[in-house]
């Protein structure tokens, strides 16, 4: 069954598309991984899904329901956790939730019952009564994912739910998100732009400049790339190029200083590997299994810069703290 | 749509009892307008028409102060954007008008109680009030709080940050107040100023409410009133309808 049906959708900005007739489903119960690099268009996607932003082509339905003109329909059947913080730090914890509460029209002895357990679940339940500005950015993220999961929605939206946040906190909410798919069912649609994470989602699609160029299961996903990743650096990487691609079927590539290739059964390749460039000087080796990075690195020819992400997510997080 | 504009209103209502020390500041600022240009112009007035300056100037401090509150009140919405709650409300399964209208509420409510504590001073001022009276001022004070407020979402809808918040003050709100006929009366001003103390809706709700308080008035109550009603009706329908196609 799928919950999530999105056809031939755009959304231009300035005659630029910010993302770009993309289609695709999300089943029912699944993790579903939206991977790419900053201004791919995940957020936009979010933003259409979520009825924030209006596509300027195409269609998308959430549980049946058309995010352009079932709204209320949609918002009721979703829930949102936005990349930036968006609690009213004014209010304590418990009047956060309560509040979501009263505009999702929860009967109020349901809402304090499930306020108290969603706290609890979150580890919150004894800083109910602290206003929300003083909470760490890992517990805002914790009591965002708890009031987003307060109507029992049937998809929970996740946009960057780990960004900023130190591993051990990344590690807590990956725990929750596990627990939230596996025991309760629900359809939990998540973008990042971390590897790790994408790995363990059901299914992930790769989106860049706005189009998805890959969807599948993280598995099969990497099955692409056949074997084991070998990064090898020798004294000319020309010469080396030439030699392997003239001994095996294989079409090294040079980026940088180093020479990738894939190969099933690394550990026993580079032997063979070795012998056959016994007249060059080889200066390092590395033989891994693929991650999702080299998927991208694969299909795009570039790498996720984690290193720039990086940077934009402290300044996101410095601004945060203001 | 009336639990939506309840929980919109109790939220603003929460914050406004918490924040004690911004409660303090904005009566104080009303206060000390009385207390300091109150007394120096009117030791050089005199007095105006029956009524010593003091007493002419105290519905316009009243006013005064609802313009400030709402407006800030109204530009809040500033901030929800800023810290992101404002998207917690746009992703709700409820209307936009119900936001922009909970909001105009909670401000007119908050800015009528910070009235009601300067109109606790008004016997000092050898103003006397009877029931009736602040009856009919209360109300008053809701509508043209609730009026202003309409105005202050209409400049809040299209902001995304407060690089225009100064602008706001010294070109919007100031000369809101200064010519509404708050601090002088308007019966003998030149023509070109006249014309604007009467595009300026402020000057009909000061006018109203120095009717209310004192028993003087310029235009007339009704007149004042209708006035204000038209400003009213279509301040909430440009905010609401701004507002519902903002992002």
């Amino acid at each position: 069954m799928n919950i999530i049906e999105i056809n031939n959708l755009t959304r231009k900005f300035d005659n630029k598309n910010a993302v770009d007739d993309i289609s695709f489903e999300v089943k029912e119960g699944e993790i579903f991984g939206f991977l790419g690099p900053n201004g791919a268009g995940k957020t936009t996607t979010i933003s259409i899904l979520c009825t924030l932003l209006q596509p300027t082509s195409g269609l998308a339905t959430i549980s049946g329901h058309n995010v352009i003109n079932d709204r209320d329909q949609v918002r009721s059947s979703i829930g949102i956790v936005f990349q930036d913080p968006s609690l009213d730090g004014d209010l304590t914890a418990e009047e956060n939730l309560r509040f979501h509460g009263m505009v999702y029209n929860i009967p109020k002895e349901i809402r304090e019952e499930r306020i108290e357990y969603l706290l609890k679940m979150v580890d919150l339940y004894d800083k109910k009564d602290e206003l929300t500005k003083n909470y760490s950015g890992g517990m805002k993220r914790r009591l965002e994912i708890a009031r987003g999961l307060l109507h029992y929605p049937k998809v929970l939206f996740l946009d960057e739910p780990t960004i900023g946040l130190d591993p051990q906190t990344r590690n807590r909410i990956w725990e929750y998100i596990i627990d939230l798919q596996e025991k309760k069912g629900i359809t939990i649609f998540l973008t990042t732009h971390y590897m790790e994470e994408a790995e363990n989602c059901s299914r992930i699609a790769i989106i860049d400049h706005g189009k998805i160029i890959a969807l599948d299961t993280p598995d099969n996903l990497k099955k692409d790339l056949k074997g084991d990743l070998i990064t090898l650096k020798t004294s000319d990487n020309s010469a080396a190029k030439e030699l392997i691609q003239s001994c095996f079927t294989i079409r090294p590539e040079i980026k940088g200083d180093s020479l990738y290739l894939y190969a099933e059964n690394g550990e026993n390749f580079v032997p063979k590997l070795f012998r056959a460039l016994r007249n060059l000087e080889i200066t390092s080796v590395n033989v891994r299994k693929p991650t999702l990075n080299d998927v991208f690195l694969k299909l795009t020819g570039r790498e996720i810069r984690e290193e720039t992400l990086d940077a934009v997510g402290r300044m996101r997080e410095s601004s945060r703290g203001r | 749509m009336l639990k939506a504009v309840y929980t919109i209103w109790l939220r603003e209502i929460k914050k406004f009892i918490r924040d004690r020390s911004r409660l303090v500041s904005s009566v104080a600022q009303p206060l000390i307008w009385l207390l300091l240009i109150g007394t120096g112009f009117g030791a050089t007035f005199g007095n105006v028409g029956d009524l010593k300056y003091i007493q002419f100037m105290f519905p316009g401090i009243l006013v005064m102060t609802l313009l400030f509150s709402s407006m800030f009140s109204a530009i809040s919405i500033i901030w929800d954007r800023q810290f992101g709650f404002l998207k917690e409300m746009l992703v709700a399964p409820i209307s936009r008008t119900s936001i922009a209208i909970g909001k105009s509420i909670g401000g007119a409510s908050k800015s009528t109680l910070q009235a009601l504590i300067i109109l606790v001073f008004s016997p000092l001022l050898g103003i006397e009030l009877g029931i009736s009276r602040i009856l009919i001022v209360i109300p008053l004070m809701f509508f043209i709080s609730f009026t202003i407020s309409g105005i202050g979402i209409i400049i809040a809808a299209r902001m995304e940050s407060f690089e225009g918040f100064n602008l706001i003050i010294n070109f919007i709100i100031m000369p809101m107040f200064l010519l509404s006929g708050a601090i002088f009366p308007i019966s003998n001003l030149p023509s070109w100023l006249s014309a604007i103390v009467n595009i300026n809706p402020l000057s009909y709700g000061v006018d109203i409410m120095r009717w209310a308080i004192t028993g003087v008035t310029e235009r007339g109550p009704i007149y004042n009133l209708i006035i204000l009603g038209l400003v009213c009706i279509i301040t909430t329908t440009i905010s609401v309808y701004l507002f519902s196609k903002g992002k």
